[in-house]
């Protein structure tokens, strides 16, 4: 048991790429469902088109890298804007079960043969990371002693803990705002803001075209990360990974996204390898009869699960949030 | 109709020569209603042919459970659409207009299941209030243009709790009140954004006597401050003691007009709460006729109670 490379390995992933996507998603997550009380069930969505959308203008029709970003990120406000006007004057449960069936529509829809000489079905889009890695200032492994990264990661990672942390400015400085009160207030209660002469249609679509945005830049680097956007990327499961992620850091709180991601990265590897190694070599520590090291594999998400329930249970507002507030509900 | 004074008795002095008669005109109504009409399937929850309400007066709408008091307040401020019907408010059509657009043009109603914003502090909840914010816009929000109106707005709202009773409890959650300190928020909320016409529904529902004291003493400040008021009420002597003007609904109809002491020996009101054979000897079939309407006046009364107001009715 070589519990060094277990702790570098688990930091590695916390503090990686990956960490830096659900951290964003998260923070999108944040802005509908902390603040605004809006249950998005449909982040990947935005990620897919976001991320597809950025690949496909440079693979497929030969954008520039920049150009494409921009293009990606006026396909999300489109899709929010299709999204919204139908469903955000209906109760909060018809958005979730919208945004989860179109998150799964545009998954199905970008992967399809129909549309392979776009976004190239099932394998998905390549090639289109070129530009950003030829960007790359880094060309040496970066070591940091007890973890280290390959020049692309670490390029990658770099950038998207700047952005993480633009957005997490952007995010404090508009909910500390009148609007950001505005979008509490919908939360709480939204005929009571509507009464008060608010648009509260205006100010929820705002929500769910800021939300969306995250989840796009979410997707931009999804894309980069693996250099590679395909639909596995983009199914249910991440805007589940993405939820778990705020409700470990805790909801309407600026940086519980943050926080959230890198714990939930670093445990998910945690056990991940902890596991890997108790079942590996020609005498494990973990007895063959108990466990296997196909069954190790599923180790670390049925802990992670349980972890979610007990978080619930007992620490239902999350690493930064106030029992006193939330004890308010229960009133 | 033209607005001349809004000074605190001429409301009131200018109702004396009304006729008391349902749909009577006023001298200078604030709001007008025609025709308005609220169906829900088969049931006609609101049928009202024509209603004014005095500008400067306070005027309490009244009915049995189920009179379709509350649904016309809705229908009003724009929180629910008629099948039919044209009411104005200052002369300016309202059909269609949203309720967000219907509260800025100056009519705020508060809701008889208080609506407080439980995760924000009394001091938020009061400056969420005030309209025309420059910060409440996208942009404004995130440059933080807002700083100095924020500071007005603070002001105005601390002044406010002051009155109402409530500064102490400035930076507590709105969630932790009492039934009574929620009317009390709900009230000086509305009061932020300056209403020409504030529209209380129950306001005294669940309150204790306390605190009634003091909410009717508030609910007369308004009108003498120059607004006109509008309240759904059941406690017959809050309407009374305060009410200029009484309309009378019953089985979404208006039945009864007047001051609060004709109206109340109106045959018409005494039959839409106690049924019209009331004071006939019981013979067999209106005995039965009784027990029947006592059994829908339980049913319409279970589902008009209020699951938030019997956990905090009684706490203030």
């Amino acid at each position: 048991m070589d519990w060094g490379s277990v702790f570098s390995q688990a930091l590695q992933s916390g503090l990686g790429p990956t960490a830096v996507v659900y951290a964003l998603a998260a923070i999108g997550l944040n802005v509908n469902f902390g603040y605004t009380g809006l249950l998005n069930f449909g982040e990947a969505g935005f990620m897919a088109i976001g991320g597809y959308f950025m690949a496909a203008f440079i693979t497929t029709w030969g954008l520039p890298f920049w150009l494409a970003i921009a293009a990606g990120l006026f396909f999300t406000v489109i899709l929010a804007l299709l999204l919204g006007i139908p469903t955000l004057r209906l109760r909060a449960d018809y958005l979730a079960i919208v945004t989860i069936a179109a998150s799964e529509i545009i998954r199905f829809t970008l992967g399809s043969v129909t549309l392979l000489d776009w976004f190239g079905g099932q394998d998905g889009l390549i090639h289109f990371a070129t530009p950003f890695a030829n960007a790359n200032p880094f060309h040496a492994t970066i070591d940091l002693g007890i973890v280290s990264w390959r020049p692309y990661d670490f390029w990658v990672l770099f950038l998207g803990w700047i952005v993480v942390a633009v957005g997490c400015v952007f995010v404090w400085l508009l909910m500390r705002s009148p609007w950001g009160r505005v979008m509490k207030g919908i939360r709480e209660d939204e005929d009571a803001v509507r009464s008060l002469g608010k648009n509260v249609y205006l100010f929820k679509m705002q929500s769910l075209i800021i939300g969306g945005l995250f989840g796009a830049v979410a997707g931009f680097f999804v894309a980069l990360q693996h250099q590679n956007m395909n639909p596995t990327w983009v199914a249910t499961d991440t805007t589940f990974f993405a939820y778990t992620v705020l409700l470990l850091g805790g909801a309407a709180r600026v940086l519980g996204p943050v926080v959230g991601s890198i714990i939930f990265w670093f445990l998910i590897q945690f056990l991940d390898v902890m596991f890997g190694q108790m079942t590996s070599g020609s005498d494990p520590i973990m007895p063959t009869w108990l466990m296997d090291t196909d069954q190790a594999s599923l180790m670390r998400l049925i802990i992670m699960g349980l972890a979610l329930m007990l978080l619930m249970i007992y620490r239902p507002q999350g690493i930064f949030g106030d029992r006193k507030e939330l004890a308010i509900d229960a009133r | 109709m033209p607005a001349e004074t809004t000074s605190p008795a001429s409301g009131r002095t200018a109702l004396a020569d009304v006729p008391h008669e349902p749909g009577a005109p006023k001298p200078d109504p604030i709001v007008v209603a025609d025709n308005v009409v609220r169906r829900f399937g088969g049931l006609t929850a609101v049928d009202v042919a024509h209603v004014e309400i005095q500008r400067g007066a306070i005027t309490a709408l009244i009915g049995p459970n189920g009179a379709g008091k509350t649904t016309f307040f809705n229908l009003l401020t724009g929180f629910d659409k008629p099948q039919s019907g044209e009411w104005s408010f200052n002369g300016r059509p309202l059909a269609n207009v949203p309720a967000y657009r219907v509260a800025r043009m100056g009519m705020i109603r508060t809701f008889q299941l208080t609506k407080v914003l439980a995760k924000l502090s009394l001091i938020e909840n009061m400056r969420l209030g005030a309209t025309e914010q420059r910060g409440e816009r996208f942009l404004g929000g995130l440059l933080g243009v807002w700083r100095g109106q924020e500071a007005e707005i603070t002001e105005k709202a601390d002044a406010l709790l002051e009155r109402f009773l409530l500064a102490k409890l400035r930076d507590d959650f709105a969630g932790t009140l009492s039934g009574g300190q929620r009317k009390l928020l709900e009230m000086a909320r509305a009061l932020m954004a300056d209403p020409e016409l504030v529209m209380l529904d129950e306001p005294m529902a669940g309150v204790n006597p306390a605190l009634k004291q003091s909410l009717l003493g508030h609910v007369k400040s308004l009108r003498d401050e120059g607004r006109s008021v509008l309240f759904v009420e059941h406690d017959m002597d809050m309407v009374r003691d305060i009410s200029d003007w009484v309309i009378v609904m019953a089985q979404g109809q208006v039945v009864a007009e007047g001051p609060p002491d004709s109206v109340m020996s109106d045959q018409r009101v005494i039959d839409a709460y106690l049924g019209s054979h009331h004071d006939q000897d019981l013979s067999e079939d209106v005995v039965e006729a009784i027990h029947e309407a006592a059994a829908e006046e339980v049913d319409a009364t279970a589902a008009d109670a209020d699951p938030e107001q019997t956990t905090h009715g009684e706490q203030s």
